[in-house]
């Protein structure tokens, strides 16, 4: 699906991180692998250190944080948010939506929309398109786009395939109208006939929790994990990557009249350092064009990686300077999604820890 | 070439013989992280990029087959 869009920008990010901070090596011995395999996949896969909220933060505590920071600071006033999106598959319950709890958390006015997303891998993108097909909407100048997810609790601690990986974190997007008619280029795909490739098997109505869910198995691999857990079937996801990623942004390039060195960035979702450098031989991008230290630093924190590669690469150089960017997220759904635009100048952007 | 494989699959998995003719990954040889281990490898030892789109387990199923991949990749 091929979007456009106009007069929209980014006006800043603000990026969430807990303060724990924990190591590969601390974590080493939870897994049932010889200590120099382990060491082999750190080095390749970018396995280092990852933030994990305390026991009991939600993704919405880190949202609430990272809001109540800009309205302390004067760089967001409360009455000029029209519409509050959440986008993570880590909400507070079920029902209410946790974008109604931030609200009226805040107090924030009647007359606004409030939504939640459930998106992950791709969450910042499709978070920005919805974002900026509420801001065609003459009374919408303002959105503020939440990007966040606290998986941790879900994350087996003796999978060393996908625990080292991930981490938890926010984002606030603020997204607005804007008279600079530079053109968007989006583009959107979605198979959910691989929709199980990333999935947490119970805890939703289909397979409730229960003590069965909570007894641990040994996997193909040597990894134990629960029902309740994350599952993500590494091969299927890694291929699909590969196979679809590549084209879509040849088309998207296409579509905006650029090639691949008219991009200064390449602000990519952060699942691996191996997945993301062999996207960028695929591409043909030099890998310094694309970060790929957002896992070695903080973990993958889903929907929140693109962001928080912006904000820990560029940070307050984006307040003066202006770059045209793809960003591009992908995984569960499945899907895959990106963006080419203009980022800059933009009003903050920066990391607070929580 | 093949030699050098087996090297590099012995010191991966060095509970499994490699000259055997039989499929890695059928057997559990070779696990999706050890293929990404392998890769790097590979590439290492022979100075070759593998791209993204060939590293699929059923590349790295035999000897032969990693043989394949390599002279795919440019190895000489």
């Amino acid at each position: 699906m091929n979007l456009k869009f106009k007069n929209k920008r980014i006006a800043g990010i603000l990026t969430i991180l807990p303060k724990r901070v924990v190591a590969f090596e601390e974590e080493m011995g939870n897994y049932n692998f010889p200590e120099k395999k382990s060491l082999r996949l750190k080095k390749i896969m970018g396995y280092n250190t990852h933030r994990i909220a305390a026991e009991g933060q939600c993704s919405s505590d880190f949202c609430i944080h990272g809001l109540q920071y800009l309205f302390d600071n004067g760089m967001l006033q409360k009455d000029e948010i029209d519409a509050l999106l959440f986008v993570s598959q880590s909400p507070d319950y079920f029902m209410p939506p946790t974008s109604n709890l931030i609200q009226g958390h805040f107090g924030l006015k009647h007359d606004m929309i409030c939504m939640d997303i459930n998106q992950g891998c791709a969450g910042f993108e499709l978070g920005l398109m919805q974002a900026f097909m509420l801001l065609e909407q003459e009374s919408i100048n303002k959105v503020v786009l939440m990007n966040a997810d606290v998986l941790s609790p879900k994350v087996s601690i003796h999978d060393r395939n996908r625990n080292p990986l991930f981490g938890d974190a926010a984002a606030i997007t603020i997204v607005e109208k804007t008279n600079d008619d530079e053109d968007i280029y989006v583009a959107v795909k979605m198979d959910g006939t691989g929709a199980k490739s990333l999935m947490i098997p119970a805890g939703g109505f289909r397979m409730p929790c229960s003590e069965e869910t909570a007894i641990e198995h040994e996997d193909e691999a040597g990894n134990f994990r629960s029902l309740n857990n994350l599952v993500m079937q590494g091969d299927d996801v890694f291929n699909f990557v590969q196979r679809e990623v590549p084209p879509m942004i040849q088309d998207l390039l296409e579509r905006a009249h650029l090639t691949a060195d008219d991009i200064d960035w390449y602000m990519f979702h952060q699942p691996n350092k191996f997945m993301l450098n062999k996207l960028a031989d695929a591409i043909g991008v030099a890998y310094d064009k694309m970060p790929s230290n957002i896992v070695e630093n903080f973990g993958n924190a889903s929907g929140v990686t693109v962001p928080t590669c912006i904000s820990f690469n560029l940070g307050e150089k984006l307040e003066q300077e202006s770059y045209q960017m793809c960003l591009a997220g992908f995984g569960v759904g499945l899907t895959w999604a990106a963006i080419i635009m203009k980022v800059g100048n933009l009003s903050f952007n920066r990391i607070i820890e929580y | 070439m093949k030699e050098k494989i087996v090297e590099i699959l012995t010191d991966l998995r060095p509970e499994f013989d490699f000259t055997e003719d039989v499929d890695f990954i059928e057997e559990g040889m070779l696990d999706s992280f050890d293929i990404v281990s392998l890769v790097d490898e590979l590439e290492t030892n022979f100075g070759i990029k593998i791209q993204g789109i060939d590293v699929i387990p059923e590349n790295f199923s035999t000897l032969d087959k990693i043989e394949t991949l390599l002279k795919k990749s440019g190895a000489a």
